[in-house]
């Protein structure tokens, strides 16, 4: 007889040294199989509310939504991974409230699980209009999957659609929209899109973009109320005139899910605040993805971030902690945002700059703007220019700050920007 | 129409999957069960998790590299000339029979 390999597994897995991660998005389904990379013995239980296998949301506003991708392609993994990783995935399972005395989470139904280790990643939801008439079925938003099917049937060729806000989910929303045939509207409450992350170089060059692509596109105009005609909805705004939609979608912001950590008395602060490591305020509580902010090295000072980066790094370096290893969370955030044939990657954050330099030509399309605050590199915005990205993350995470001179001459390649900077000591790096 | 991969993992683990003309090999791994490979953005060279090395007898037939493939390759781990990301390698049929080397992981 071979030796009972899995009733061994069983032994030294005593429920008391679990993992439950509530929250089955990009951070918690990474943290759950990052756990098991890193040797986690113990139970791993995942724990989401939606009805199906952990998956990536931005293509819900660019090639699913396009109706290029079947839903399965959304999924992080196939369930035959989970299976093989020994990781319990609970799907349609809300978690109502954490006992961090008891050590236990009460899930919606009344069953309860105890945890030896317990991860939140409870991501965020859309923010939600607060207008008259904001709650007619044709107002949507763009957050879930679900969210996509509500809007799928009106979102055809010749459909009026009217997108509130001006970020990057707004904005690629119209972008598949208008090359979809359906007339758009973007309102804008801020003065430009991309108003907190990008630079003006950045908003004009895509409010071109989406002007010349047929889009209606105005700032500076917040909407106050929606009525809802016999066939159609009128939309009036701030500005005295109104516009007709046959849908809206509505992408202004995202309010991260606090409330179950708040609950249990962690800490937060713009997040459920961790440390470098990903803990929170209360022992062996930890945090990842949209719901968390963290201290930044780079920018001194703390930071929530929305990217899939930031959720996978953040879930990488809590299964290391739990497995008493330490892998801080250093990296420069990353991102990026594909409208039209634009690849926008952007690297670094861009609040706080008080200098821009453009590298290239914006009518060329194809440029990059690097971001200086007191003469120090601290972001990069870069249009269908890989290799400036590629270098940006490079110089971010290493400290160097190439001067705005080398910056934008085209004959200095972006991959010897590093070695124009004399004198500086990388402050963080990575493999 | 299939074509026919060999998967070979960092540990010599070969595994040979069947994937249809015009899904890329990034998919292919996670619709098989091949460890190693992230693919974090989904498949639209944005990330550089999807890193796998071809074996050089294979250079011509596969799909030239792009400048965005080029330029993220240099994120991974100890690029080298073998060096692509799966997600832009779609199979077809000039590839039955191709071998990709997968890493231990990825960055
Ligand atoms: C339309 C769209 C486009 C995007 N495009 C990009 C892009 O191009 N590039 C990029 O880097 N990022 C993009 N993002 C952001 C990126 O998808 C998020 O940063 C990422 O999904 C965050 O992962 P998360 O696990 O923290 O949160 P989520 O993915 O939101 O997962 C959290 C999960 O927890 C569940 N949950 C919450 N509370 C409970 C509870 N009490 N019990 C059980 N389950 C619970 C939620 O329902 C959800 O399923 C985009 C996001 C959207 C919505």
């Amino acid at each position: 007889m071979p030796e009972p390999t899995a009733v061994s597994t069983m032994t030294d897995a005593p429920t008391n040294n679990n993992a439950v991660i509530i929250g089955a998005g990009q951070a918690g389904a990474q943290a759950a199989f990052s756990l098991r990379q890193q040797g986690f013995k113990g139970r791993v239980v995942l724990v989401g509310d939606e009805p199906t296998l952990p998956y990536q949301r931005p293509p819900l506003s660019k090639a699913y939504l396009a109706g290029e991708l079947p839903e399965a392609r959304l999924y992080i993994k196939p369930q035959g991974f989970y299976d093989k990783a020994d990781i319990e995935l609970l799907t349609s399972a809300r978690v109502e409230g954490i006992d961090p005395g008891a050590r236990q989470v009460r899930l919606a139904g009344g069953d309860t699980l105890a945890y030896r280790h317990l991860v939140l990643a409870t991501g965020g939801r859309a923010r939600r209009l607060n207008c008259p008439g904001a709650d007619d079925p044709r107002v949507h938003y763009l957050r879930t999957l679900e969210d996509v099917r509500g809007l799928q049937a009106d979102f055809v060729a010749g459909k009026r659609l009217v997108v509130i806000g001006g970020g990057y989910v707004g904005l690629e929303t119209a972008a598949v929209a208008a090359r979809h045939g359906l007339q758009v509207t973007v309102l804008v409450a801020r003065p430009t899109v991309l108003n907190r992350v990008c630079g003006p170089e950045v908003s004009r060059f895509f409010t071109q973009v989406h002007r010349d692509a047929g889009v209606a596109l105005c700032c500076d105009t917040a909407i106050t109320a929606i009525r809802a005609e016999s066939q159609y909805l009128v939309i009036d705004t701030n500005n005295g005139y109104s516009v007709q939609a046959d849908l809206l979608v509505v992408g202004i912001g995202l309010e991260p899910n606090l409330e179950l950590a708040e609950a249990a008395g962690v800490s937060c602060d713009n997040g459920i605040a961790t440390d470098e490591n990903g803990r929170c305020s209360l022992p062996d509580i930890y945090a990842a993805g949209d719901c968390a902010s963290h201290p930044s090295a780079i920018y001194a000072r703390r930071l929530r971030l929305e990217s899939v980066q930031n959720a996978v790094e953040q879930a990488k370096t809590v299964a290391a902690s739990i497995c008493g290893k330490h892998r801080p969370y250093t990296q420069a955030p990353w991102f990026w945002s594909d409208q039209f044939d634009l690849k926008l990657q952007s690297a670094g954050v861009v609040s706080g700059f008080d200098q821009s330099v453009v590298r290239g030509d914006p009518e060329t399309r194809s440029f990059a703007v690097f971001y200086y605050r007191a003469g120090v590199l601290i972001a990069v915005d870069a249009i269908n220019r890989p290799t400036e990205f590629v270098a940006a993350r490079k110089l971010l995470d290493q400290g160097l700050s190439p001067s705005s001179e080398v910056v934008c001459n085209e004959a200095i390649p972006p991959a010897d920007f590093a070695a124009t900077v004399t004198g500086a000591k990388p402050v963080a790096s990575h493999g | 129409m299939t074509i026919k991969v060999t998967y070979i993992e960092h540990d010599g683990t070969e595994r040979e999957v069947i994937v249809e003309e015009g899904v890329n090999l990034m998919d292919a791994a996670l619709d098989n069960m091949v460890p190693g490979i992230d693919g974090d953005c989904g498949g639209v060279c944005a990330c550089a998790t999807c890193h796998v090395r071809v074996d050089p007898d294979w250079a011509d037939k596969l799909p030239a590299m792009e400048d965005t493939e080029n330029a993220m390759l240099e994120l991974a781990d100890a690029r080298d000339d073998r060096s692509r990301l799966a997600c832009q390698i779609i199979a077809a049929p000039e590839l039955d029979g191709l071998v990709v080397h997968t890493p231990e992981g990825q960055h």
